[in-house]
């Protein structure tokens, strides 16, 4: 039975993976900020087959509580499999253009949070020699690009982050999955007209899962945001600046 | 906020309506100002109950957790947004199964609450509805109710039927039935005439437990009428695998739909003899027997731009075999029949909805693709035909019936009107709640 742990667990996205673990049998750990929401997640859990689910609520910018949290997973699931870290906040560029301490705790909630949490978590699973990582971090990580360049320089931060840990940790018993999702139907996207490229969270979700069974380092999910990414990477910086993306 | 138009499944009419999503049970319902509000489920009614002509629609279909399972008791308590074969996956393997099940597994139970749905065993297990131990309501100014037959009774037979019209269903309960395993005894006769098809339904529905009817609504003279009887039963074989996965879709909207009378008259010809030949007995699954039309993806496409209407009718026992013979006989004149007319007997179990459908009587479904005037004319002359013999036409696939005729056949929805949310509404209510 694999026991994991799901910080961030009242997202869409990791709803989604949750319930496809369920599905299989693992033993879950949610946390997240709301006791109600996680309540109402852990009893559909149980009814799609996990073979346990428990939960706390955990504010990921609260380093204190941190560390709490990650050690009573440990003792309430008896040790850890598998990390998901899919928290995260989109702020509303209103916010952010013209307040810094808005900017300040996009920047926390999305890139720092994720990599103290991913620093601890590295520590157990180094000094328990097993484990695997799995960060959902963003399209948007690849290319600052005016819309959102908070939230995309945040992500970037987490890719790059997990992308060295994957080198360094390489060769070892401890793996790190990069996700990289692009532009998904959400409550965290609700305010946008969604066209074409949209995904689900589920097909998200079967990505991710398919991501850690068959373990690869980074997964663009839909698979199409790859070669997206690749172009609009290469694109020449004195073309990409006049560019409305 | 996002503004796309949602259509209904049988693609007509269209509509223009805002679309919010709720994700969660204890989430407000989102202010929409002088604009009423609908509660949407899957969208898989055929007509416009589902729609909200210039208002807006509250998707429901991210309420898809389930709150609890009672292995013991068959007991189910889950968000309105979980679908039926959601359901069905979940349980099967542990002994239950949906009391009734409607003729697709992608719907909600909410909206199968909202439209009080019936299935093939409704001889024995009447509506949705009658299995429903209670449901929690939200309504527009705030208030969140329980509703049972004990508990708030007079909004659970107005919500049950209500298409949606009394406020949000955000959970419900519901008792399920015990079966051991995924697979039916299927049993087919072939008859060759409408009066065949009386003599052998009522012995039919008093031996089986599902029972249901395809009718050639093309055939005419001595042919008028035939068709395929099939009924099921539980197998007592615990066997829970899930069917081969289906494959069939149809890709896109068909710029010009190949629905035509002789492609249809030529596709029930050969649908009759195949089936006629492969007649007797088969154990097949559950999934092929109860949902055939799943099969294909999106097939409502096949229709065209213009999509299709979908006439479905209940006559009274009396009534039945002469009003449905007149009936077949207008379809087969006017030559715009369907494939796979149904044909089926109610029981005498009373519906729990103010609005429900079904009553004592056959019921007759027929699609119809949507060439315009034509086919609401013979809708229309299909309507006094219905009403003559004492009969309804069914609210949840309706797209065109006349308040006159809606408001007569329903007398409850006066009621039903008194006990709505003043701020959910429908095309289909501001269209059937006029002054005839």
């Amino acid at each position: 039975m694999t026991r994991a742990l799901i910080i961030g667990a009242t997202s869409a996205i990791a709803g989604a993976v949750a319930r496809l673990w369920a599905e299989q049998g693992h033993a879950l750990f949610l946390t997240g900020r709301n006791p109600e929401r996680l309540k109402l997640l852990r009893h559909d859990l149980l009814a799609r087959g996990a073979a346990r689910v428990e939960t706390a609520v955990l504010e990921v910018t609260d380093t204190l509580q941190q560390e709490a949290v990650i050690s009573q997973a440990v003792q309430t699931l008896d040790g850890l499999d598998l990390a998901l870290l899919a928290h995260g906040s989109l702020p509303g560029s209103d916010d952010w253009h013209s307040s810094p301490e808005a900017a300040r705790l996009a920047f926390e909630v999305n890139a720092t949070a994720t990599i103290t949490l991913l620093t601890r978590l590295t520590g157990l699973f180094e000094s328990r020699q097993h484990g695997t990582l799995v960060v959902i971090s963003s399209v948007a990580g690849d290319r600052g690009r005016q819309s959102n360049y908070l939230y995309g320089a945040a992500k970037g931060a987490v890719s790059l982050f997990t992308q060295g840990l994957r080198n360094r940790l390489h060769g070892g018993p401890v793996r790190v999955i990069t996700v990289k999702p692009g532009m998904v139907d959400t409550p965290m996207t609700r305010s946008f007209d969604k066209g074409l490229l949209w995904a689900t969270p589920e097909q998200v979700a079967i990505d991710v899962v398919r991501a850690v069974s068959r373990g690869r380092d980074v997964v663009y999910s839909p698979w199409y945001w790859r070669w997206i990414m690749l172009v609009i990477r290469l694109l020449p910086e004195w073309l990409f600046k006049r560019l409305r993306l | 906020m996002s503004g796309h138009s949602h259509q209904s499944w049988g693609r007509w009419p269209r509509a223009s309506q805002q679309v919010l999503p709720l994700y969660w049970p204890d989430d407000q319902l989102p202010a929409t100002g002088d604009l009423s509000l609908l509660p949407r489920g899957n969208g898989r009614s055929y007509g416009d109950v589902c729609l909200n002509d210039g208002g807006a629609l509250l998707d429901c279909r991210q309420l898809n957790r389930f709150v609890s399972f009672d292995p013991e008791h068959g007991r189910l308590a889950c968000e309105a947004g979980v679908l039926l074969g959601d359901i069905q996956r979940l349980t099967l393997p542990r002994g239950w199964m949906l009391s009734v099940s409607p003729g697709t597994q992608f719907v909600t139970v909410g909206g199968a609450i909202a439209n009080d749905v019936h299935g093939k065993n409704h001889h024995r297990a009447g509506t949705f509805g009658r299995h429903v131990v209670s449901f929690e309501l939200r309504r527009t100014d705030g208030s969140c109710l329980q509703c049972s037959p004990s508990e708030n009774p007079e909004l659970f037979r107005a919500t049950v039927g209500g298409l949606g019209l009394t406020g949000v269903i955000t959970r419900a309960e519901i008792q399920l039935k015990p079966v051991s395993g995924a697979y039916l005894d299927q049993q087919t006769v072939s008859f060759d005439h409408l009066d065949r098809f009386f003599e052998l339904a009522a012995e039919a529905d008093r031996q089986h437990e599902y029972t249901v009817a395809w009718i050639d609504c093309l055939a005419r003279g001595p042919e008028l009428g035939r068709g395929l009887l099939m009924t099921a039963d539980h197998r007592d074989e615990a066997n829970c695998s899930e069917p081969a996965r289906r494959r069939l879709s149809v890709p896109f909207e068909l710029p010009v739909s190949p629905v035509r009378s002789w492609s249809v008259r030529q596709f029930n010809r050969w649908y009759f003899n195949r089936q006629r030949r492969n007649a007797g007995r088969r154990r097949v699954h559950y999934q092929p027997f109860f949902y055939p039309l799943d099969a294909v993806g999106q097939w409502n496409r096949v229709y065209g731009r213009s999509g299709f209407y979908q006439y479905q009718c209940v006559i009274p026992e009396g009534q039945a075999r002469e009003a449905v013979s007149d009936i077949l006989e207008r379809v087969s004149d006017a030559g715009s029949g369907s494939f796979l007319a149904v044909l089926k007997r109610f029981g005498d179990l009373p519906s729990p909805g103010l609005l429900s459908f079904p009553m004592p009587g056959v019921t007759l479904a027929l699609d119809f693709a949507n060439q315009g005037q034509r086919t609401l004319d013979l809708m229309d002359s299909l309507d006094q035909l219905t009403h003559a013999a004492g009969g309804r036409v069914n609210p949840s696939k309706d797209a065109r019936m006349s308040a006159a005729h809606f408001q007569q056949a329903y007398p409850g929805w006066k009621q039903l009107q008194g006990l709505a949310d003043p701020g959910l509404s429908s095309s289909f209510w501001r269209r059937v709640t006029v002054a005839p």
